[in-house]
């Protein structure tokens, strides 16, 4: 079969602070002098040497821990930036999908947005026109189609965006984490859609940290850590491998400090994370039915109020539980305050380790469009153990995966 | 098959014509976009594009005009000045906003591949608009104070394409500037207010003294409104020398700004 991409000894340096917002005129001035002073550790390698062959048809999955480079990649290959060194052929039309709903203006109606956002993606205008009907059908929104999608709800709005994205047929697709979106139901849509593109013989580099979707989707998988390729083979089995050096690595402690390397860039993020049960004693293995409490510490300067989220993963990656202070409380806490306690459960888990994400946002949330600024993310925040569930008469322990994640109630009848 | 080779650039290079060609629809799509937006949610809507200009030319009359006497070429005051507003308006205001194009399209410019010239591009069409509106206006004026065009006036479409083009070259290098540094956008508000006072609006160029004028202009809007005036006031040109000098002014800016922003755009989406 032909190549359609081929990547030789791509690299992408990143000046420190470059992707920093930008400077005023004073700084500049300011960095010039103390330029000389600083050396090699004022750059960054977001890719080194990353080479690969893809050919026609391929579905190729990228995965790696944040910060990897893969969205470094998928930028470099639909030319969004410019490589450092090295260099990649791309034979065909390419088209990115970083994010859903690019070019969206709020003023404008949804049959507004539906041409603009098309053309943004590289859509001709016949190609919109003839795609219309099908658009608006697959978004399930033809009531309001002339309404301005300032007055959509979120869900309607990521509908709509996803349904234009979904339609956009290039030679190669480069799929960013979009899939994160949207409610459950359309997401399965929008996969089958996908997974019906790849079936027409498309090329596409799908990035995910969705391991389920990954090996649902992909023939194949790109590793990369720190901007190189650790692994490159079978979906399945480096996934499984993935996942398995996720757990190693981050092992279990109820203190997890968040080491230097990870936060260098960052101007407020998640320090600390402290895990103890109700009567203040730290630990990691709990009951089912025990409380767990967190204490977050946090550092660095914001100038704006900020929320937080916290996200229960299983062994397998599964998201099963998002708490978020804004969403589901209200709460936004003020930029002095740098303390944090969430207190969650029961949990009623099964038997088997879990993994807390933290996820610091600020701003307001904008639940018309589903916006939101992401400050901080700390995916391996802390893991704890449910290493209790006995919660029926017998002494029969439940365990997940084998008996499921959750505890349900329920009990047996003659009847 | 299209084949496409990514590698660093290292040499200068000229914004690739042909690719802008390639991407005229969604160049038609910005411009429309600009337009239905700008509008939307207002009142007067499009009748702001009339008054601006029309506000000005009644107080520059009154101060100017009829209270401080300044000279206008044996031309009405209100027609004279209005000449020059309704070009300098559409200079200034697509200038303003093709300024801050790309931080606008911030979100657009880090996640999808496109030729970021479209963005002061687009910005600087579609206030064309907003220009011929006023034009309409002032073929009324012309009427009112009966005024015919002389032969002049065919070379109007020129100047026009004149304007735009200084408007763009000007914005070539603002917009790139501004999303390394946004010091741009605190400049512009003042540049905009000096370079009024440079440009003759409110009074005729015959005021500049003989050996000023090839240094006054230096100003590339110095060439388009004297040039609009000559078009459709059928007014004397005060220096042919300073004119040509003015419009070769523009060209050289043009030229420099297509490399210029290319040469900028490179790393657009690393530091916006």
């Amino acid at each position: 079969m032909e190549t359609v991409i081929k990547v030789e000894k791509l690299s992408k340096k990143y000046r420190i602070g470059e992707r920093l917002p930008y400077k005023t005129i004073r700084e500049e001035i300011i960095n010039f002098f103390k330029r000389k002073k600083k050396k090699n550790d004022q750059f960054i390698w977001a890719l080194k040497d990353v080479s690969f062959e893809i050919k026609k048809g391929e579905v190729i999955g990228i995965i790696g821990p944040n910060g990897a480079g893969k969205t470094t990649l998928l930028k470099i290959l639909s030319r969004i930036t410019e490589p450092t060194d090295g260099y990649a052929e791309v034979y065909g039309r390419v088209g990115s999908l970083l994010e859903v709903g690019i070019g969206f203006h709020p003023e404008l109606t949804g049959r507004e947005n539906i041409y603009l956002n098309g053309a943004m993606l590289g859509m001709k205008k016949k190609e919109i026109d003839k795609k219309f009907d099908e658009i608006v059908e697959f978004a399930e929104m033809e009531k309001f189609l002339d309404t301005p999608v300032k007055y959509y709800s979120s869900g309607m709005y990521v509908r709509l965006a996803f349904s234009v994205a979904a339609h956009f047929e290039p030679d190669i697709l480069l799929v960013d984490e979009v899939l994160a979106v949207g409610d459950i139901s359309f997401q399965k849509k929008c996969l089958g859609k996908m997974d019906s593109i790849t079936k027409e013989g498309r090329t596409v580099l799908f990035v995910s940290h969705n391991m389920s979707a990954i090996r649902a989707l992909c023939e194949k998988v790109i590793w990369l850590e720190k901007g190189k390729i650790e692994k490159i083979g079978r979906s399945d089995e480096i996934t499984r491998e993935y996942e398995e050096k996720f757990i190693q690595k981050y092992g279990i402690s109820p203190v997890r400090i968040r080491n230097d390397q990870e936060i260098k860039y960052k101007k407020f993020y998640f320090k600390k994370v402290e895990i103890y049960d109700e009567n203040g004693n730290l630990k990691t293995g709990f009951k089912f039915d025990e409380k767990i409490i967190l204490h977050i510490e946090l550092e660095g300067e914001i100038e704006e109020k900020y929320h937080i989220v916290f996200r229960i993963y299983d062994k397998n990656n599964i998201m099963i539980f998002s708490g978020a202070s804004a969403e589901l409380h209200n709460k936004n806490f003020d930029p002095k305050i740098k303390k944090i306690k969430i207190e969650f459960g029961p949990t009623n888990l099964t038997i088997g380790s879990y993994r807390i994400e933290l996820i610091l946002r600020k701003g307001k949330i904008q639940f018309a469009t589903g916006e939101r600024i992401e400050i901080d993310i700390w995916e391996n925040a802390i893991n704890f153990e449910i290493t209790d569930c006995k919660p029926f008469e017998t002494n029969w322990q439940l365990q997940n995966p084998r008996d499921g994640i959750f505890v349900i109630k329920n009990k047996f009848y003659n009847n | 098959m299209e084949k496409i080779i990514i590698k660093p650039k290292n040499r200068w290079q000229a914004v690739n014509l042909k690719e802008i060609y390639e991407y005229r629809e969604l160049l038609f799509f910005l411009i429309w976009k600009d337009i239905k937006v700008k509008y939307k949610q207002t009142i007067f809507g499009i009748g702001w594009a009339i008054l601006q200009p029309l506000f000005m030319m009644i107080i520059f009359t009154l101060f100017f005009g009829k209270f401080a006497k300044i000279p206008s070429d044996n031309i009405p005051y209100p027609i004279f000045s209005y000449t020059g507003l309704i070009i300098w308006t559409y200079f200034a205001n697509s200038l303003l906003f093709a300024v801050e194009s790309i931080v606008r399209h911030q979100n657009v410019v880090t996640k999808i591949y496109f030729p970021k010239i479209l963005l002061p591009l687009s910005s600087i069409l579609s206030h064309l608009l907003d220009f011929l509106i006023s034009f309409f206006v002032l073929i009324f004026f012309l009427l009112f104070y009966k005024i015919s065009p002389t032969g002049n006036i065919i070379y109007l479409p020129i100047f026009i394409l004149i304007s735009i083009l200084t408007a763009f070259s000007v914005s070539l290098y603002l917009s790139a500037l501004n999303v390394y540094y946004r010091d741009v956008r605190y400049i512009m508000n003042f540049l905009i207010q000096v370079w009024f006072f440079l440009t003759p609006i409110t009074y005729p160029t015959s005021i500049i003294p003989e050996k000023f004028r090839l240094i006054y202009g230096l100003n590339p809007m110095v060439g388009v409104i004297e040039g609009f005036r000559w078009c459709i006031l059928g007014k004397e040109i005060t220096s042919i020398k300073m004119m040509y000098f003015s419009i070769f002014i523009i060209f050289i800016l043009f030229i420099g700004g297509i490399y210029f922003f290319k040469n900028m755009e490179r790393s657009f989406a690393d530091v916006i």
